[in-house]
Parts: structure tokens; C-alpha cells; sequence
């Protein structure tokens, strides 16, 4: 076959573009990259910023109108004592659940990263996955009847003759109430099994990326099981539940809903920004209250960072 | 030696089974104190295994393996008084290369600064003084290896285990650390027991080798004898390269057992014609290839009678060119009687 007859590969326009992209590589990439950098820059950012900025106006006390002056006025309001407990009720929340996720999170991670087969494992993604399948209502809602004063668990604990046991954890100052469903324990209960899954699946990575020999070579010079535990294991986990925490932290900062249909009615950050953009008309004030949880990840994150939580990244 | 109760390790009748796989297969040997041994054999001939089963990562199926003449069934690896090289390193990334070799010594509760002057001693040794600051990742493949080598040898074992530890090496670094290796085994003088596929590595370090095949070793002997008295055909094509005639073609040639073996340098390319010396055979073939190796060729010569033999000359004298031109020409190879080894047919 002579080079004259064989067939050409210049022909064509997708050809030709796709060769031009070949041998450009930065004009490929930046078309890759142009549609979710503008994605992020105008709608995300652009707008994030729209709302902060309107946190440095205020609400004219008398019209109820805002009033596009620069003030610090509204970040003055945030300050007050019932906001401040509203911020600090959060927080612990927040903190409480992130805590009560990792401890969960961390053996049922362990098990699907270090024991179960293949077929085990993809049972395990499926039961930790399975629940953000449905609708989020919905399993609040759930979570409400199954904590009501006549629900399942009151029923359970009776069954068991273990009443009292409950009443007397309901009769807690503070975290108890007057049935699991009004009480910030069962809202802790109902966020931990909301968020689960997001700090079960980066904890899993991570220890999925502790290669078996790791394990032995720490037996092989002599670690009990229990020691490289504490030595190679965990702190090689760490990076896993710092990313997971970072998500059951924020999502429990904004969220609205759980607090407002389960718990005691006390106000949090989410449900005071719902009302003050919504029905209270401040949109200042709701905006000041935006900061408040940015503000809070801003220094988890250097905080965690600090303490090495990365440090095995 | 079998049964001597001051053997470094000693395997007694050792098989390993994964269902019907048997990685170990009824294996027994003994390791003397001091010795550098070196299991050789391709991927899934069970050397690997056999070292798990010493370090203890693996339990056998049934027999017992003894370390300093104690039996090691039911010991965890945490309580054996061996110490692994791995393939892969395993170096910790969170800790610093000081604080990986210290590692033991830590567990061990040695206090600190002892444990880190005798890191630093350690590093010292596999010439890496200085670097104990520095995280695994900042180190090149070759510095990582010394590192897990100074981690395993900073406990002082009774036995060293090192598994391929220069297989992720390049060909320059690794034979330069082969030579460090065994001054490095000379000096501790700790049993090394190393695990290869590189037929090369095993010859150059090892005092004796296991050539394994299919879960148990075919020959434990001397690197001379390994190469020069392959004792089975696999041992022959394994380690080197080797002809191995038999039938029609081993009986063509006079003087030659029914199947032998002969290693391509010990042959000798005559002109035809050129009669054979006492104790020697002598065979005419025609050189039907050439491959030209830059210090030496390889001929390979077919065979009147069947079968090739491949011959390999040093360059003393021949060029690219010259090498290439004879191929089709026809010659006597000659060699002596003594080089044959016989084997099994």
C-alpha cells in the first residue's frame, strides 16, 4: 500500500478541532474549566457575597424599611444576649452531634475498610447510603413519631421495664423534656442519624488508604494490636474524620428543619435566618446571622489544622 | 542439619493452604545462625509465603516453624524476634523518618533520647546521617528502602526478613545496594533471609538459595552449586540461562546422558571440522540467530538432529557487524564433559 492511498486522518471539522485542542492543552482546559468557574464566581460566590453585603446594612426601626447605608448596627443586634445563647445553642449542637457521628461512624468504617469482603462491603455502602435515598421530610417526620411520648421507644423501654430509666433521663435539666420528640436529645439522636453518612463514607476512605502492610510492619516491631491502633491507624484516620466533621459540623449550623419539628421550640441559627429573610422582613439581620456559622467553620477548620489534623494528608 | 535445635529458623514440614491453592507444600529446611539465604523463585512459588510464615503475618495449615529452636505456632509477629524489610517500605507517613526507626525501640519503651541517638546511629549506618527530620515522602525510593532497613535493624533481631526489598529499585541502585546489603549483614552479622525473584540478587549475596517451585524448593544449596549442579530442569531454566536437551536430540550427540544440561558460556564455537579435545562432546549445528548483547553475543545453533543450544561468547573481538554476519554458518561447538549436568527425563 503506497502513502498516497492510505487514508488521511486530517479530514473532518471534529477531527481537525480536536487536534487543534491536542496541541493545546491550556485552551482545552480552560474550556473545560470556564462553565463551573463561572458557575462558582457569579452564582455562588456572587451571590453569597450579594447577602453578606447586606449584613452591613440595617432596618429602619420605625418603616421597617432597609436601608442601604454602611453600618455596623445589625452585627451590633447579633450581640445580644438572646442571640449569643441562640449561636452557643447551635454550636453545641453541633459539636455534640459531630461528636456522636464520629463515634459511630468510626467502627462501622473500621469493619467495612478493614474486615468485610466485597460483596459485604457493597451491602454496608448500600445500608449507610440507602436513607439519603428518601425524602428528608420524611425521615424527620419519622424520627418525630418514633421519639413521640407514644411512640416505638417509649414503647420499647417499657416493654423492657426500664420506664423509669427514660423518665429519669427526661427529667435531665437542659437536654431533657417532657417526651424524647421535645427534647434536645432526641434532636441530637435525629441529627446523628440525618448526618451519618457523611462521616461514615470519608472515614471509610481514609482508612481504606492504610495499606494492610502498614499494619503488619507496626506488629512486625512489636506493637500489640491496641498500639498500632493508637500509633498508625488512628492518626491516619484523623484526616478522614476532620473531613467528615466538617460536614456533620456545617450541616448541623444551618440546618432548619430538624429544629424546628423536633426539640423544645428554642430558637436555632438556621430557623432565626428563615425568619428574619422571610416572614420578619430583615434581611440584615439574617445576613449577620449567615456569618455566624462561616465564621465558626473558619476557625474549626484552623483549629483542626493546628492539631495535625492534616498532618497525614 | 535437619532438626538441629540451634537452626536460626527451622521449618518442619510446613504447607500453607488457601483452599486448594497450596502455597506451601510440605516444606522443611533448616537456616543456620549468620547465614544470608535467599528463597528464589517466580511470583506464586510460595517464597513469600514462607517468609509470612516466619515473620507471622500467616499461620500454617499445619506443620511448625521454630525460630532460635522455639516453636512459633500460636506467636503473634509482635512477640517474634524478627524484624521485616517490606516491599513496599511501609515507612508511616505521619512520622518522620527518626521517629520510623525509633519505632520499635518506642514500643519497647525505651526512653526517648536514647531511642533517638540510636536511630540516628542507625541512619548513620545506611548512610542517611542528617535526614531523621525529614517525612518519608520527601525521601527517593533508594533512601526509603535504607530507612526500612535501619527500622528493622535498630531492634536488633535474631533474624532479618527482607521481602524483594529491591524491586522498586533501578538496575544501577539496585546493584549497588546489593553490595551494601551483604557488607551491611557482614557487619550486624544477623541471619538475613531474602526473598527474590532476580535469579542475579540471589547469586551475587546468598551463602545458600532455595529455588522454589509450586509451594516447596526444588534445590537449597550454595550459589555454585545452584548454577554450576541445577539439580532438576526447572532449577536450570530458572536460574541463568541454560540448554536443556533430551531425546533424539542428547542422543545425537556421543558421550551425552539421555537429558542434561549445559549453560551457554561453558560451550565453545568451533569452526567445523575441528575434532574434540579428550572429555569433551562435540556437536555441528548452523547459527540461525544472533543477538547482539554490547559485552557479549548470543548464538543460537540449530541442531542436525533437533533442538537448539544457545551459546554465549564474550566480545572480545567481535563487533556488532562481524556477530551479525555469521549468522547461517556452520559450526562445531565443543564442550567439556564435566559441565553436563544430567538430569531427570
Amino acid at each position: 500500500m503506497s502513502l498516497a492511498t492510505a487514508p488521511s486522518f486530517r479530514e473532518g471539522p471534529i477531527t481537525r478541532l480536536s487536534t487543534a485542542l491536542y496541541l493545546r492543552p491550556q485552551l482545552a482546559l480552560l474550556l473545560l474549566l470556564l462553565p463551573p468557574l463561572l458557575w462558582l464566581g457569579i452564582i455562588y460566590l456572587g451571590s453569597l457575597l450579594a447577602l453578606l453585603a447586606q449584613s452591613f446594612f440595617s432596618v429602619d426601626d420605625f418603616s421597617g424599611l432597609t436601608v442601604y447605608q454602611p453600618t455596623l448596627k445589625t452585627y451590633g443586634e447579633l450581640f445580644t444576649d438572646a442571640n449569643i445563647a441562640i449561636i452557643l445553642r447551635t454550636v453545641g449542637m453541633a459539636a455534640a452531634v459531630t461528636i456522636g457521628c464520629s463515634v459511630i461512624a468510626f467502627p462501622l468504617a473500621y469493619f467495612m475498610a478493614r474486615f468485610a469482603g466485597v460483596r459485604a462491603k457493597a451491602i454496608f455502602y448500600l445500608a449507610v447510603m440507602l436513607p439519603l435515598w428518601s425524602n428528608y421530610l420524611v425521615r424527620v417526620y419519622s424520627w418525630k413519631l418514633i421519639l413521640a411520648k407514644e411512640g416505638v421507644i417509649t414503647w420499647l423501654f417499657s416493654l423492657v421495664g426500664l420506664q423509669g430509666l427514660l423518665d429519669n433521663i427526661l427529667n435531665l435539666p437542659v437536654i431533657g423534656g417532657p417526651s424524647l420528640s421535645a427534647s434536645y436529645i432526641g434532636m441530637w439522636i435525629v441529627f446523628m442519624y440525618i448526618w451519618l453518612p457523611f462521616m461514615v463514607l470519608p472515614i471509610e476512605a481514609a482508612l481504606e488508604r492504610v495499606p494492610r502492610s502498614f499494619i503488619e510492619a507496626s506488629a512486625d516491631l512489636g506493637a500489640k494490636p491496641r498500639a498500632t491502633f493508637r500509633h498508625v491507624i488512628l492518626p491516619l484516620a484523623v484526616p478522614g474524620v476532620a473531613a467528615g466533621s466538617i460536614f456533620t459540623f456545617s450541616l448541623t449550623l444551618g440546618d432548619y428543619i430538624i429544629p424546628n419539628l423536633i426539640g423544645n421550640s428554642r430558637p436555632f441559627v438556621g430557623m432565626v435566618v428563615y425568619a428574619y429573610q422571610g416572614t420578619a422582613g430583615n434581611v440584615p439581620l439574617a445576613a449577620a446571622f449567615t456569618m455566624v456559622p462561616i465564621l465558626v467553620m473558619a476557625f474549626y477548620l484552623a483549629a483542626a489544622k493546628r492539631l495535625g489534623a492534616f498532618d497525614a494528608l | 542439619m535437619a532438626g538441629n535445635s540451634t537452626s536460626a529458623v527451622s521449618f518442619r514440614h510446613i504447607s500453607r493452604h488457601y483452599g486448594e491453592v497450596r502455597a506451601a507444600d510440605d516444606v522443611s529446611f533448616d537456616i543456620a545462625h549468620g547465614e544470608f539465604f535467599s528463597m528464589l523463585g517466580p511470583s506464586g512459588s510460595g517464597k513469600t509465603t514462607c517468609l509470612r510464615l516466619i515473620a507471622g503475618f500467616e499461620q500454617p495449615t499445619s506443620g511448625d516453624v521454630l525460630i532460635d529452636g522455639k516453636s512459633m505456632t500460636g506467636v503473634p509477629p509482635y512477640e517474634r524476634d524478627v524484624n521485616t524489610v517490606f516491599q513496599d517500605y511501609a515507612l508511616f507517613p505521619h512520622m518522620s523518618v527518626a521517629e520510623n526507626v525509633a519505632y520499635g525501640l518506642m514500643i519497647r519503651k525505651v526512653p526517648k533520647a536514647e531511642r533517638l541517638t540510636k536511630a540516628e546511629e542507625m541512619l548513620a549506618m545506611v548512610a542517611l546521617a542528617g535526614l531523621g527530620g525529614r517525612k518519608p515522602s520527601q525521601l527517593s525510593g533508594g533512601q526509603r528502602q535504607r530507612v526500612a532497613l535501619a527500622r528493622a535493624l535498630v531492634n536488633r533481631p535474631s533474624v532479618l526478613l527482607l521481602d524483594e526489598p529491591l524491586g522498586a529499585l533501578d538496575l544501577k541502585l539496585r546493584e549497588q545496594m546489593q553490595v551494601e546489603l551483604k557488607a551491611i549483614q557482614r557487619q550486624v552479622g544477623i541471619t538475613f533471609i531474602y526473598v527474590t525473584h532476580d535469579q542475579g540478587e540471589a547469586l551475587s549475596m546468598s551463602d545458600r538459595i532455595a529455588v522454589f517451585n509450586k509451594g516447596r524448593p526444588e534445590q537449597i544449596a550454595s550459589p555454585a552449586e545452584i548454577y554450576e549442579h541445577p539439580a532438576s530442569a526447572f532449577v536450570a531454566g530458572f536460574v541463568g540461562v541454560s540448554n536443556i536437551l533430551s531425546g533424539a536430540a542428547a542422543a545425537a550427540i556421543p558421550g551425552t546422558p539421555a537429558a542434561f544440561s549445559i549453560r551457554p558460556e561453558k560451550i565453545v564455537m568451533a569452526p567445523s571440522g575441528t575434532s574434540a579435545p579428550q572429555n569433551s562432546c562435540a556437536v555441528d549445528g548452523t547459527i540461525t540467530s544472533v543477538l547482539y548483547l554490547g559485552a557479549s553475543t548470543r548464538f543460537h545453533v540449530a541442531l542436525p538432529a533437533g533442538g537448539e543450544l544457545t551459546v554465549i561468547e564474550q566480545n572480545r573481538e567481535e563487533t556488532a557487524s562481524s556477530a551479525i554476519a555469521r549468522q547461517g554458518q556452520p559450526v562445531r561447538l565443543i564442550w567439556q564433559k564435566s559441565h553436563i549436568q544430567e538430569m531427570r527425563p
